[in-house]
């Protein structure tokens, strides 16, 4: 379909010679033909005359195709006459030819992995990017090539993101944008940590967690935000990156979420799990497919996770979610005591025991009471709070009250 | 002033913290080029394993010999593009070359002439996602959305004379890829 006026003459207009509309060649065609300059005694009556100037600045249009046919008609007629302009018009016309749709390329995310690791390996870096933050950098250069590839459209697409609070399942409507806001912002908790610029500004002070930092910042801009959002968001990931690399392993200051801490590089864990996980949802929203994440980087995710359960379980039991400790004698930190295996299938995967009674006892084989496995893919959903306890799909054999415990204190590590 | 000096100020700074050896730089130069660098060896080479090769000798030099850019003679990304168009075309030209004798079809003056429309055609695209926002998104109307000059005027609200002008000097700039001899505007001159 085009919309080309020559192409769209009215039989009211019989004293215009045809014309024939130049051909748009490829450049692999080559060789590209000018069209003869049409014969001055076939114009009668309606032949525009423009002056040398005027033809001359419409070169452009012509070579395009994107004038009047009476216009065309005038430069052809004057190419005829006019070295200087006959060669500017040869030299444009082929330059149209050199004119592509832009290809989409979508490049491999691989394929970064493989061009950074060889050149890591030709010349090893003074400066690398630590193992831990591997993750990270991998994650968010994943999500913005997905980003990338969206239309401006799609950036509005609603998105549910979803969690655990208080053992059910919540849910929050957002659109693309709002969740690359979400990640800007609850990264920022470890850009401030790092001493860099917090996303939030001042409004950091009054939301101390990563949910009312996102609703602050939800609420502070009266549009919703827009994919203006995502150099911003970019960029953070960048400065965290860098900033990391300049980390020494004592001077990895501790995270603060709020209510809790994570040291530095289990924070940079968790938020290349988040990103993961938010990209998903997006992915889910815009109906493109995406992968789950290297399998050594899933694996330090789902590390993260089992040693975080301990610590877990034992607030929960506090808090009177969870079932009273049901060790019969006292367990001391670093001893061995009551274990869960939890076994993380494919790849990725491993064997983690957790120690069910006290954060600081030791998993121990010989205290096992239960058995738990499950996909690594599967286990990461429970824990983003996108399956329910109950449904997850695990293999389980052992102490059925110890088991349900452990996959809703997994669930309840989700949160906005 | 700030602005356009930004870029540079960006290449500099990227500059130094390759030549010292920083990892995370590297990241973020592929992040910044790779797209370009990929696609440039594509539009060469025809071929995605050859233009991902070509992604990772282009990284590869530039993270073993970041001391080869000089941020005197030009911006970092010419410098990413000449390069790529360099090792691309003698990649183009090897394996032509190989096919040659392996088949004994063809002739030397067709492999030279396959290679120079390959090398004008990268370096067209080069030429177009340089050109200045304007000037392309005229063409981008024009050729493209094949909207006449009088509508692409209106569409980017300028005035005719505007429009015709963009047309013409952008076609202009793009002519300059067929110039082997001199190097497009922030080509740099390794072409």
């Amino acid at each position: 379909m085009t919309g080309r006026p020559e192409e769209h003459d009215e039989p009211a207009r019989p004293v215009d010679p045809p014309r024939i509309p130049p051909p748009r060649v490829s450049v692999e065609d080559g060789g590209l033909p000018l069209p003869a300059p049409a014969e001055p005694d076939t114009f009668r009556g309606g032949a525009l005359v423009l002056p040398h100037d005027v033809l001359k600045a419409l070169l452009g249009a012509w070579a395009l195709a994107a004038c009047s046919p009476e216009e065309a008609a005038a430069v052809e007629e004057h190419l005829g006459g006019c070295g200087g302009c006959a060669d500017e018009a040869r030299r444009l016309r082929e330059a149209v030819g050199l004119l592509h749709p832009a290809e989409s390329l979508d490049l491999d995310p691989a394929l970064r992995t493989r061009v950074l690791t060889g050149c890591l390996e030709l010349r090893p870096p003074s400066i690398p990017v630590p193992e831990w933050a591997a993750p990270y950098d991998a994650e968010s250069a994943r999500l913005d090539a997905l980003l990338q590839d969206i239309g401006d459209a799609e950036w509005h697409a609603p998105v549910r993101l979803r969690w655990f609070e208080d053992d059910a399942p919540t849910s929050r409507r957002t659109t693309v944008a709002g969740v690359i806001a979400h990640l800007l912002t609850v990264d920022g908790l470890v850009a401030a940590a790092l001493g860099l610029e917090d996303p939030l500004g001042e409004a950091a002070a009054k939301a101390s967690g990563p949910q009312a930092r996102t609703e602050s910042f939800w609420r502070a801009s009266t549009f919703p935000p827009t994919r203006a959002v995502r150099p911003h968001w970019r960029e953070q990931t960048h400065q965290l990156v860098r900033a990391v690399s300049f980390t020494g392993a004592d001077g990895e200051p501790p995270v603060s979420y709020g209510d809790f801490a994570l040291p530095l590089r289990d924070a940079m864990l968790d938020r290349a799990f988040e990103c993961w996980v938010h990209a998903e949802d997006i992915a889910d929203a815009v109906d493109y497919p995406y992968d789950p994440p290297a399998p050594r980087h899933l694996h330090r995710m789902i590390d993260l996770a089992a040693r975080m359960l301990p610590a877990v379980l034992a607030a929960r039991r506090q808090a009177g979610l969870a079932a009273p400790a049901a060790s019969r004698h006292l367990v001391t930190a670093g001893a061995p005591g009551r274990s869960l295996r939890l076994e993380i299938e494919g790849s990725g995967g491993g064997e983690w025991l957790i120690p069910l009674d006290a954060p600081g006892a030791v998993g121990s084989a010989d205290h096992e009471v239960a058995h738990v496995a499950l996909d690594g893919v599967e286990f990461c959903r429970l824990a983003a709070g996108h399956v329910v306890p109950a449904e997850a799909a695990a293999g389980q054999a052992g102490d059925r009250e110890a088991i349900t415990e452990l996959l809703q204190a997994t669930a309840s590590l989700s949160r906005l | 002033m700030a602005k356009k000096d930004a870029p540079l100020r960006w290449d500099r700074r990227m500059h130094q913290r390759l030549v010292r050896g920083e990892a995370a730089a590297l990241g973020e130069l592929y992040d910044r080029f790779a797209s370009l660098v990929h696609g440039l060896a594509h539009r060469v080479l025809g071929d995605e394993r050859a233009a991902d090769g070509i992604t990772r000798e282009v990284f590869a030099h530039a993270w073993a010999h970041p001391d080869t850019y000089d941020p005197q003679q030009g911006t970092l990304r010419s410098w990413i593009a000449a390069l790529t168009h360099r090792l691309a075309v003698q990649r183009l030209r090897a394996t032509e070359k190989a096919a040659l004798t392996r088949h004994g079809e063809g002739s030397t003056e067709e492999l030279e002439r396959k290679v120079r429309r390959a090398s004008v055609a990268a370096r067209a695209d080069y030429i177009v996602h340089s050109m200045p926002t304007p000037l392309r998104a005229a063409l981008e109307l024009a050729y493209f959305q094949r909207r006449d000059y009088r509508q692409t005027a209106h569409d980017l609200g300028v005035t005719e004379d505007e429009a015709r002008r963009r047309l013409r000097l952008g076609l202009q700039l793009l002519s300059t890829a067929h110039d082997t001899g001199t190097p497009p505007p922030e080509y740099g001159g390794a072409v």
